[in-house]
């Protein structure tokens, strides 16, 4: 491969950073307003925030991008550049798997907790930010580090509308060499040493915020005492 | 905004092509996602490195690369390996490997969900490693992760419209096709988009009853 292919692989990679990083933001707040609108106490207000959930839960990522491209300018008049338009759909969609994570984090925090607040005559919103927010972020961070990795995973799908991602660039490269084992096995091992990177930075975040609510990383010592199953046949092991 | 019924009508019997093929695709892929899987999942716990290994690295490997790629990656390097399938065998190889990824890990869960006392007992009972395995473990850890692999057909259900980018003629392929040549977009897709959340909201719910007969 000649110095020029990889300057349009890195101009790739570049795209699908930028795509990834720009998803995930607006996928985190969907996910938290989303998340956060299923416990509120009008029910109204749940069943809106269910309904998006299961609208765009239930729908393909690629018919996503393919709606958002395609129906949206004709429909509302206005054309999104590529980049945003990939945003929106990527955000959106899996903005609505991370409201599940985040509702699941929320409802496993233990009741007393929340009763705690109420006890001490919290409004909902501080019981939200100062007891319930805090003590579930930690425990979202693994589902939402599996959620990244699918994230980086759906933002290839953008190739397809000819953004020039790099999925995009591995096909340019596929054309011009006439040969493609080589160009998509790079591909593959980028795409691969980006998710063991997010993976890696999770964890680090995840160890982080459990510190500071005064939850260290279990220790290995702990996890090994507890792993024995006894049967309790034939005395106690 | 207009919405033109007609485009609709004309866009169903495309429709029901497409859908066929998607509903293809699912079951052949995740026949072998589920049978692929366990084969992952059983190499796993073959007692040696030598195994266990490449196993782990190949699918921790295919889990974290996307689809879309591997899609391309084996639609265009097989031809040059010499190996020729259709587009839809391709595919349906693809998607079945990707997902066989993750049905590993739920076989692996179902597995070490098995009480240890059911080993024990296998073993009190002189029971050959062979029948150990598919008398006693396995029926009991397929039993539990019937719900989990439901729920990995339901994700692939939605990753189905990849297939579309090597040509394979399915909802989101035959929506595109109809649309380029009658340069109506806001009928078919919106027509598929609605399709994907009623199959995906019924087979959610026909899980959720399965979950509840198993429980029980």
């Amino acid at each position: 491969m000649t110095s020029g292919l990889w300057e349009r692989v890195l101009e790739g990679v570049w795209v699908t950073v930028q795509l990834l990083v720009l998803s995930a933001l607006l996928a985190t707040a969907v996910s938290f307003v989303v998340g956060v609108a299923r416990t509120h106490r009008l029910w109204i207000v749940r069943f809106l925030a269910g309904f998006y959930t299961e609208v765009f839960r239930g729908t393909s990522a690629l018919v996503m991008i393919f709606w958002v491209f395609f129906v949206l300018p004709p429909a509302f008049g206005w054309q999104l550049v590529p980049l945003w338009a990939g945003t929106l759909a990527l955000g959106l969609t899996y903005g609505a798997y991370g409201s599940e994570i985040v509702r699941g984090a929320l409802a496993a925090v233990d009741p007393a907790q929340r009763e705690g607040g109420i006890a001490l005559s919290f409004t909902p919103w501080q019981r939200m930010k100062l007891i319930l927010l805090p003590q579930a972020v930690p425990e979202m961070i693994p589902p939402f580090s599996n959620l990244l990795i699918e994230l980086l995973k759906g933002t290839a799908l953008v190739s397809v509308m000819g953004m020039g991602d790099l999925a995009f660039s591995a096909n340019l490269v596929r054309l011009a060499l006439q040969e493609s084992a080589e160009i998509y096995t790079y591909i593959l091992l980028i795409y691969f040493a980006i998710a063991f990177l997010l993976t890696r930075l999770m964890r680090g975040l995840e160890k982080k915020l459990k510190a500071g609510v005064g939850k260290a990383p279990a220790r290995k010592a702990d996890v090994e005492l507890k792993r024995p199953e006894t049967t309790n046949v034939g005395g106690a092991v | 905004m207009e919405w033109d019924w007609s485009a609709v009508s004309d866009f169903m019997p495309h429709f029901w092509d497409g859908l066929l093929v998607t509903l293809q695709i699912l079951v052949l892929g995740s026949l072998i996602s589920f049978a692929l899987g366990l084969v992952w999942a059983l190499l796993m716990r073959v007692p040696t490195r030598w195994v266990t290994w490449p196993v782990g690295a190949v699918t921790e490997f295919v889990r974290n690369t996307p689809l879309l790629v591997q899609l391309f990656f084996l639609f265009y390097v097989l031809p040059e390996w010499g190996v020729t399938f259709s587009a839809l065998t391709t595919g349906v190889f693809a998607i079945g490997l990707h997902y066989s990824t993750y049905t590993m890990q739920v076989y692996r869960a179902g597995i070490e969900a098995v009480p240890v006392g059911q080993w024990e007992a296998a073993t009190a009972l002189n029971l050959p490693l062979r029948r150990t395995w598919t008398a006693v473990i396995l029926p009991q850890a397929v039993r539990r992760v019937v719900p989990a692999l439901g729920n990995y057909v339901i994700s692939m259900l939605k990753d189905t419209p990849l297939l579309m980018a090597i040509t394979v003629l399915e909802m989101l392929g035959e929506a595109r096709l109809f649309s380029q040549q009658n340069f109506q977009f806001t009928e078919p897709l919106t027509v598929i988009g609605f399709a994907f959340i009623v199959i995906s909201y019924l087979a959610s719910l026909a899980l959720r009853a399965l979950e509840r007969r198993l429980v029980h």
